[in-house]
């Protein structure tokens, strides 16, 4: 068959274009433009090259930041992860039990992410809140205004509370599409219960459950709202993430040449793990 | 391997079952013989993997208990039990290789690893698989998969049955003969009790000594294939075995002799019908002989099947069909005569017998 060619198709392409372009390339580029450039205010801007860079890459506070960041993005991975595999294999597979789990299993994921931040405010304050109260009564030393240890522990719990449900929800898909004869055929040949998990349902989560570490690591690693709400990334900078540090420095301090270099580089960080996640995706498909 | 006793087994999957309708088996009460190879024939939905499941353990019965060798096994686990079942659908565990699929049951249940070597490297050999051992158990053929899933069946040489729930129904038609000839090798083998749920007359017919014909929850017959065909006890095993199924015609009867619509026909007995019922009669389309005696039918059509004609026509204004070889000359006027000795007679769809 003779292909026809007929570049009027490509008009076609042009409003998705143009969406793309209002909504990403020219705000991106807005930013290309910040970062090799300096400003003393009156909209006067001059030509700084590859400086912020430079200083960027050379900044202490910049690695901290990203230290903190895959830290955090570690810990609630190496946390939710196996949690939620847990809780997917013991939540019930039929019956009323079903629709009640899995509603319970949403909310956490439907609420506003500031006002997530607001609940662990409130919650653990040791004036007034539930947790922080009853912790201090039970005569706990417990204060995420003061210590990093505490902020660092209810950042971290508060973030296991909202996304959790996220990999649960993953799995228990995963794990409901498995048919019932693996289950029975592993009765006949005898299989204790963590060969079942091992050899059936780990297998069957396994995509379920990379998308899951990609979506949590990606988030985490964005992660802004509910730590700001809750402790404003103190005490100190001890749980100032990337993504807070870049508002304090674009907003806070209005140096928009040094935010937007990092800007860029938190972008690229990023552009390059999840090239790094698909690849990994894609190599365990191609091997099924 | 063992004898399978099923004492009066019922089983509903609903809770509180009220009327025979609520059961998925209404009651089945039979001893299968060690090393028997039984088949399970019947329509979807008639009990056959429920039974299935029954006997293995997955489900346990409403009523009723099952015994291996005279021993209680009802409240048995599956592994307790040990059985094997192959199901209809393969199950392979394809983060392991072929090797360890075979190896899985017989490490589940801590066999020296020196023998476990040896019998899956037979299996290997019986299942034709031994070029796929280290190869992870990924990318195979809808047989390949099922010819593993087998191979785990049959590894435990200490089974005491092995259970199959349709396992060639993905197969190809080809492979399906080669897979149905090696296990019955396998089965004169080894010699294990072995049932065969199938909804397939010709696989259950060429594979099993005894066909168990389930209907509508029941046993409805236990037979070998040639007690089915000739004396079906219910108008389903009839209809359900042969091709095209038996005749089944409605009748009066006086004495010994068969009235259909105008027609009369004479059996060389008198059916014993004491009780009121539904009477029929019913005969095979192969004991119906067509020539220029007996009984004048009208043809509708003719089905030409190679060596054999099968001949749809109206007898006494019911419709029947007739098995005739390919060289037999129709005559313009035709008319049929039965083989008076391969007439059943039922009543409400029961075979009876003659009197005394």
């Amino acid at each position: 068959m003779e292909k026809t060619w007929n570049n009027k198709a490509w008009f076609l392409v042009l409003p998705v274009l143009l969406l793309v372009a209002f909504s990403a390339v020219i705000p991106l580029m807005t930013v290309v433009n910040y970062s090799v450039q300096d400003t003393f205010g009156n909209n006067e801007f001059f030509w700084a090259g590859t400086d912020w860079f430079d200083d960027m890459l050379h900044s202490d506070r910049f690695w901290e930041a990203l230290q903190r960041n895959l830290l955090f993005s570690f810990i609630i991975l190496a946390l939710e992860i196996p949690l939620g595999i847990f809780i997917a294999l013991n939540m019930p597979k039929k019956g009323i039990g079903v629709p009640v789990c899995l509603v319970l299993m949403a909310l956490p994921l439907l609420i506003p992410w500031n006002v997530v931040g607001t609940i662990w405010q409130v919650f653990g304050r040791v004036d007034i809140g539930l947790l922080g109260h009853t912790l201090w009564a039970l005569g706990i030393d417990y204060n995420y205004v003061r210590d990093p240890i505490d902020a660092w522990i209810t950042v971290i719990i508060m973030d296991v509370w909202h996304w959790t449900s996220l990999v649960v929800l993953l799995c228990y898909a995963g794990l409901v599409s498995i048919p019932d004869a693996y289950y029975q055929a592993a009765k006949i040949d005898g299989a204790s219960r963590w060969s079942v998990f091992r050899y059936i349902q780990l297998p069957k989560m396994k995509r379920v459950l990379l998308i899951a570490v990609l979506l949590r690591f990606m988030d985490s690693f964005m992660i802004y709202t509910e730590p700001f709400v809750v402790t404003g990334g103190g005490p100190g900078n001890s749980t100032t993430f990337l993504s807070i540090d870049l508002v304090k420095m674009a907003v806070g301090q209005f140096d928009l040449g040094p935010a937007a270099a990092m800007s860029i580089i938190y972008f690229l960080i990023i552009l390059l793990l999840s090239w790094v996640f698909y690849t990994v995706m894609t190599s365990s498909d191609a091997n099924q | 391997m063992a004898r399978i006793t099923l004492d009066h087994i019922r089983h509903a999957y609903g809770a509180s079952p009220q009327s025979d309708q609520d059961y998925a088996l209404r009651e089945i009460d039979h001893e299968w013989h060690d090393g028997g190879a039984y088949a399970l024939l019947g329509p979807s939905g008639c009990g056959k993997t429920t039974l299935l499941n029954i006997i293995s353990g997955l489900l346990q019965p409403s009523h009723g208990r099952i015994l291996f060798d005279g021993k209680d096994v009802t409240n048995l686990s599956t592994q307790a039990r040990n059985i094997a079942q192959v199901f209809q659908f393969p199950v392979i565990y394809d983060t392991m290789t072929v090797y360890d699929n075979l190896a899985f049951p017989l490490r589940n249940r801590g066999v020296p690893e020196p023998e476990v070597d040896r019998r899956v490297r037979e299996m290997l050999e019986i299942i034709d698989l031994s070029d796929w051992a280290k190869r992870k158990a990924q990318r195979l053929t809808a047989d390949q998969k099922q010819k593993i899933s087998l191979g785990r069946g049959l590894v435990r040489n200490d089974v005491n049955a092995i259970l199959f729930d349709e396992p060639l129904t993905v197969i190809d038609p080809h492979m399906k003969w080669v897979l149905r000839s090696q296990l019955k090798r396998l089965h004169k083998q080894f010699g294990f009790t072995m049932v065969y749920v199938t909804h397939d007359q010709t696989e259950a017919l060429t594979f099993a000594d005894k066909v168990v014909v389930m209907y509508d929850g029941q046993i409805v017959q236990i037979g070998t294939p040639a007690e089915l065909f000739e004396r079906p006890r219910h108008t389903f095993v009839g209809y359900f075995i042969g091709s095209p199924g038996m005749n089944v015609l409605p009748a009066k009867i006086d004495g010994s002799t068969v009235t259909i619509g105008d027609e009369k026909v004479s059996l060389d007995y008198a059916p014993n019908i004491s009780g009121v019922g539904k009477i029929e009669l019913g005969i095979r389309p192969e004991f119906v002989r067509i020539g220029s005696e007996g009984v004048p039918v009208s043809i509708t059509r003719i089905e030409d099947i190679g060596r054999l004609k099968i001949v749809r026509a109206s007898f006494a204004g019911q419709p029947i069909s007739i098995v005739a070889e390919e060289d037999v000359e129709i005559p313009s006027e035709p008319r049929v005569t039965f083989d008076p000795a391969a007439i059943n007679i039922y009543a409400d769809s029961w075979r009876v017998g003659g009197e005394g």
